[in-house]
């Protein structure tokens, strides 16, 4: 067992961890974080989907003890309130069917919304491609996303 | 020839019960002869298998059977009482039912949430509503005719006086319950105001936040986290594992053998190991060494070579209308062709998993992604020996169905490590065992032959059919009806069967068979009308024009979902760019009848589907987007699923995680457009039948755009990418 103190949406947590247990288990498990799924885990599907440092990484294939100082938001982190851009786009739009792939595919809409604010269809598919839903709602997704933009035109960003 | 149905309301012999809570609050509750006792609706007893309960608040709270697996149905039922009962949709929330027998039928399959819940909600909001407007309209001293309901208040509109409902619920609890007889339901799509308007998902605000709405995000008090392993060839028994070792294990608290029976849709023999979290149990599992003892070997090279020797053989007629052998010999034109689709998975987004709890005084609880729970009760009983009335099943929300929960073996394995361990246990398949250990869609092979007459017309149709089965019978997911068009189209048809024996483990896929056939059926005719020379929506509204004997489908709305999505997608109406092609197909399953147009852009035999247009008659739509959600994902599924395959070596499953079996990515997603006819039909699920016809859409587009003829599926076994 390993310590690692993670910064997880603002709070720090002292953890006591297999030196090897992804993330992904460390949110689950340890924590009752439970918004993160697991659904491949070999990082190729998305679902597990984190924020590292503003990026979007694949929280079950990354050991919890490598992540001590980074700043890790998940989707219970994004806004509690559910008044984050991406996430009012995504109730309007209505694109969850089943939900469980949402919270990938919702963090990394947001961390392509915040380096490019207004994406074209190509480039909503280059950012969205890694993350997989089974229900089919990629066509939500990008009127979603353009939605998003659209609704923080103006405001300096989308968060 | 369109039927209308709003007498099923009688016919069902539906009661009503009115009643006030100790909260103060007013609680509809309905019955049906079916489900009661004359004795209990004699005596007033029986037990409501729905409420609806308007608070004190003025809030309403509606009880739902049915588990929400993405499919809608918890957004769609509260939109319907809210319609009848005329309050505003948002004040109207749903608590999901725990698996309870007074409700009937919990399942989440076969399309039928919505024409189940049908009348039964609109009874309980219009008795509600009628209720709460003679109360207010004798508290007024005038005619309840003039007194309607809206937004939550009865309005008396020549003296201008409202009342709330929330003010009226003791009065209409002391009122005469009406007959359900004299309730006046809306049914049609002109009577509504709500229904038919685009709603979002009532869970959409705990999804878009992460809160913990599965199955796998149940957390109880000193849970533990088990994984089980089990044979990859199907069926394997343990000999041996070193169970003693892994116990030692860091986090580990207990390893044992399941010795398990020889069913492969019950407690399959594995080994358990219980840990602290699931990454240890996980990791202990990797040191884990079993010998397994095996039956079989099953592959997928051995099932191509029977079929190719059984494609010889003429199989068991199962149908033979006229004379195919005489109408051939007539015909001016004989078509052949043969078709093959292979085995597929569900892939659930989220695994398999289920959490158990067995209490010390011999009572199971489960907390269960279950399709159908009370076949899992079932299972549990006669595994564990524990009375039915012992087991409480809690439902929680499905990260995926698609006809894979509605097995049980993932239920009875949590229930079984459980009772061993005395502790709660959270359940979790990695996608590997979820993979490797699901219920697949059968493959199979069609070899088509049809004879085309002067006219053009199909006048001939054989179909030897070769499927999978065990002693003779086909198994599940495998059998195709004789009754299923073409016949019934062709005065002369026959369906001959053959089956090839299997050790595979096959169940419903969503849409069981169709899914599967209408794509070697439809793009057949795409074949027959090709060789005919007929354009192919003609010639398929030519083929519906007319039945022999008993119509396979009803006509007039199959060839009506056609005509809307072929008339919106501009066909025969618009010229195509080069390397474009247009395709399509009709289907009707589960009710409902879908029809759908694809475009495809080729680069040589690299495709992309552009757009789908999409026609569908299910009669009134109740969320509008619920419904084009189950459209638009059915369109995408289709064209996912035709792009992945499983294959069997040794007796086990090949395939295991998303990097040898890809889903569909964003980038290979059409743009769909979903064009409803709001008929006066009573309404049938969407969840089964948009997926279908939108296989053979596609590939019938493909031929159109690139010339070939894609008659095996996986695409890429025909050469074509996406």
């Amino acid at each position: 067992m390993s310590k690692v103190t993670l910064k997880i949406n603002g709070e720090t947590h002292e953890l006591d961890v297999p030196q090897d247990m992804p993330l992904l288990w460390a949110l689950r498990d340890k924590l009752d974080l439970v918004g993160t799924k697991y659904s491949c885990g070999i990082g190729v599907c998305g679902t597990c989907t984190v924020l590292v440092n503003g990026t979007p990484m694949r929280s079950c294939v990354m050991p919890a003890v490598t992540m001590a100082s980074m700043d890790i938001t998940t989707i219970e982190g994004l806004d509690p309130a559910g008044n984050h851009p991406v996430q009012k786009a995504w109730n309007e739009v209505d694109v969850p069917q089943c939900g469980y792939c949402q919270g990938g595919q919702i963090l990394t809409a947001s961390a392509l919304l915040e380096r490019n604010s207004n994406p074209t269809d190509e480039d909503i598919d280059a950012a969205m491609s890694g993350v997989l839903c089974r229900c089919g709602t990629y066509h939500r997704i990008r009127k979603a996303i353009k939605l998003a933009a659209k609704n923080t035109a103006g405001t300096g960003g989308a968060a | 020839m369109s039927i209308r149905a709003d007498s099923k309301v009688m016919d069902r012999r539906a009661f009503l019960k009115v009643s006030m809570l100790a909260s103060g609050a007013l609680l509809v509750g309905i019955g049906h002869t079916g489900n009661l006792s004359a004795a209990e609706i004699a005596a007033g007893t029986w037990k409501a298998n729905l409420y609806v309960r308007i608070n004190v608040d003025g809030t309403v709270t509606i009880v739902s059977k049915n588990p929400e697996a993405g499919q809608g149905v918890k957004t769609a039922f509260p939109m319907v009482v809210a319609e009848c009962l005329n309050v505003d949709w948002k004040n109207v929330s749903v608590e999901q039912a725990p698996l309870d027998d007074r409700y009937g039928r919990q399942v989440v399959g076969g399309s039928r949430g919505t024409p189940d819940g049908w009348d039964d909600l609109r009874i309980a909001g219009t008795a509600a509503c009628q209720m709460l407007t003679a109360a207010a309209a004798r508290e007024w001293g005038v005619p309840v005719a003039e007194c309607p309901a809206k937004d939550g208040a009865v309005l008396h509109t020549a003296s201008g006086e409202s009342r709330r409902f929330e003010t009226l619920l003791e009065i209409a609890a002391g009122l005469p319950v009406p007959a359900v007889s004299e309730l006046r339901l809306k049914s049609r799509p002109a009577d509504f105001e709500l229904l038919g308007t685009y709603v979002p998902g009532v869970d959409n605000p705990g999804i878009v936040t992460g809160q913990g709405l599965f199955g796998c995000d149940t957390r109880i008090e000193g849970m533990l986290y088990a994984v089980f392993e089990k044979c990859a060839t199907f069926g394997g028994r343990v000999r041996k594992a070193n169970v003693e070792q892994v116990r030692n294990l860091p986090g580990v608290t207990h390893a044992f053998v399941v010795d398990g029976t020889d069913n492969l849709t019950e407690l399959l023999p594995g080994v358990a190991i219980v840990a602290r979290t699931w990454w240890e149990a996980q990791s202990a599992r990797k040191q884990l060494k079993v010998e397994w003892e095996t039956g079989h070997s099953d592959s997928t090279a051995a099932y191509d070579a029977q079929a190719q020797a059984l494609s010889k053989q003429h199989g068991d007629i199962l149908r033979a209308d006229g004379n195919v052998e005489k109408a051939f010999d007539s015909a001016k034109q004989v078509v052949e062709a043969s078709y093959y689709y292979p085995f597929v998975s569900h892939t659930n987004m989220e695994p398999q998993n289920c959490t158990a709890l067995y209490h010390e005084s011999g009572k199971l609880e489960l907390w269960a992604p279950s399709q159908n729970p009370k076949g899992g009760r079932a299972l549990i009983s006669r595994t564990l020996g524990i009375p039915e009335d012992r087991i409480h099943v809690n439902l929680t929300r499905i990260g995926g169905g698609f006809g894979r929960r509605l097995r049980h073996d993932f239920m009875v394995e949590a229930a079984w490590i459980a009772k061993v361990t005395g502790r709660p246990v959270q359940l979790q398949w990695t996608r590997e065992d979820d993979m490797r250990h699901d219920f697949y869609r059968p493959a199979a092979w069609h070899h088509f032959k049809a004879g085309i007459d002067e006219g053009g017309r199909m006048t001939a149709f054989d179909h030897h059919f070769i499927t999978f089965g065990v002693n003779g019978e086909t198994v599940s997911g495998a059998g195709l009806s004789p009754d299923h068009y073409p016949a019934g189209l062709v005065p002369n048809f026959r369906l001959r069967q053959s089956i090839i024996e299997t050790h595979v483990p096959t169940g419903p896929w969503r849409s069981p068979g169709h899914s599967a056939y209408c794509w070697a059926y439809q793009g057949f005719f795409d074949e027959v009308a090709h060789a005919a020379g007929r354009d192919q929506l003609e010639f398929r509204m030519n083929l519906l024009s007319k039945s022999y004997g008993k119509p396979p489908l009803d006509l007039e709305r199959t060839s009506g979902a056609l005509k809307i999505a072929a008339d919106k997608a501009g066909w025969g109406q618009r010229r195509l760019e080069a390397n474009h092609g247009l395709g399509l197909a009709f289907h009707y399953d589960h009710g409902g009848f879908v029809s759908h147009v694809a475009e495809v852009v080729a680069d040589g035999s690299n495709i992309r589907v552009l757009k789908v247009w999409s026609g569908i008659d299910v009669g009134p739509v109740i969320n509008l987007s619920g419904a084009s959600n189950q459209v638009e994902g059915a369109v995408v599924d289709a064209l996912s699923t035709a792009q992945m395959e499983i294959t069997f070596a040794n007796g086990a499953a090949v395939q295991s995680n998303f990097s040898d079996q890809p889903l569909l990515r964003i980038n290979q997603a059409p743009e769909i457009e979903c064009h409803f006819i709001q008929s006066d039909n009573s309404p049938s699920g969407l969840g089964e039948p948009p997926i279908a016809a939108a296989t053979p859409a596609i590939c019938n587009a493909v031929f159109a755009a690139t010339g070939t003829r894609i008659r095996q599926l996986p695409f890429s076994r025909s050469g074509i990418s996406v």
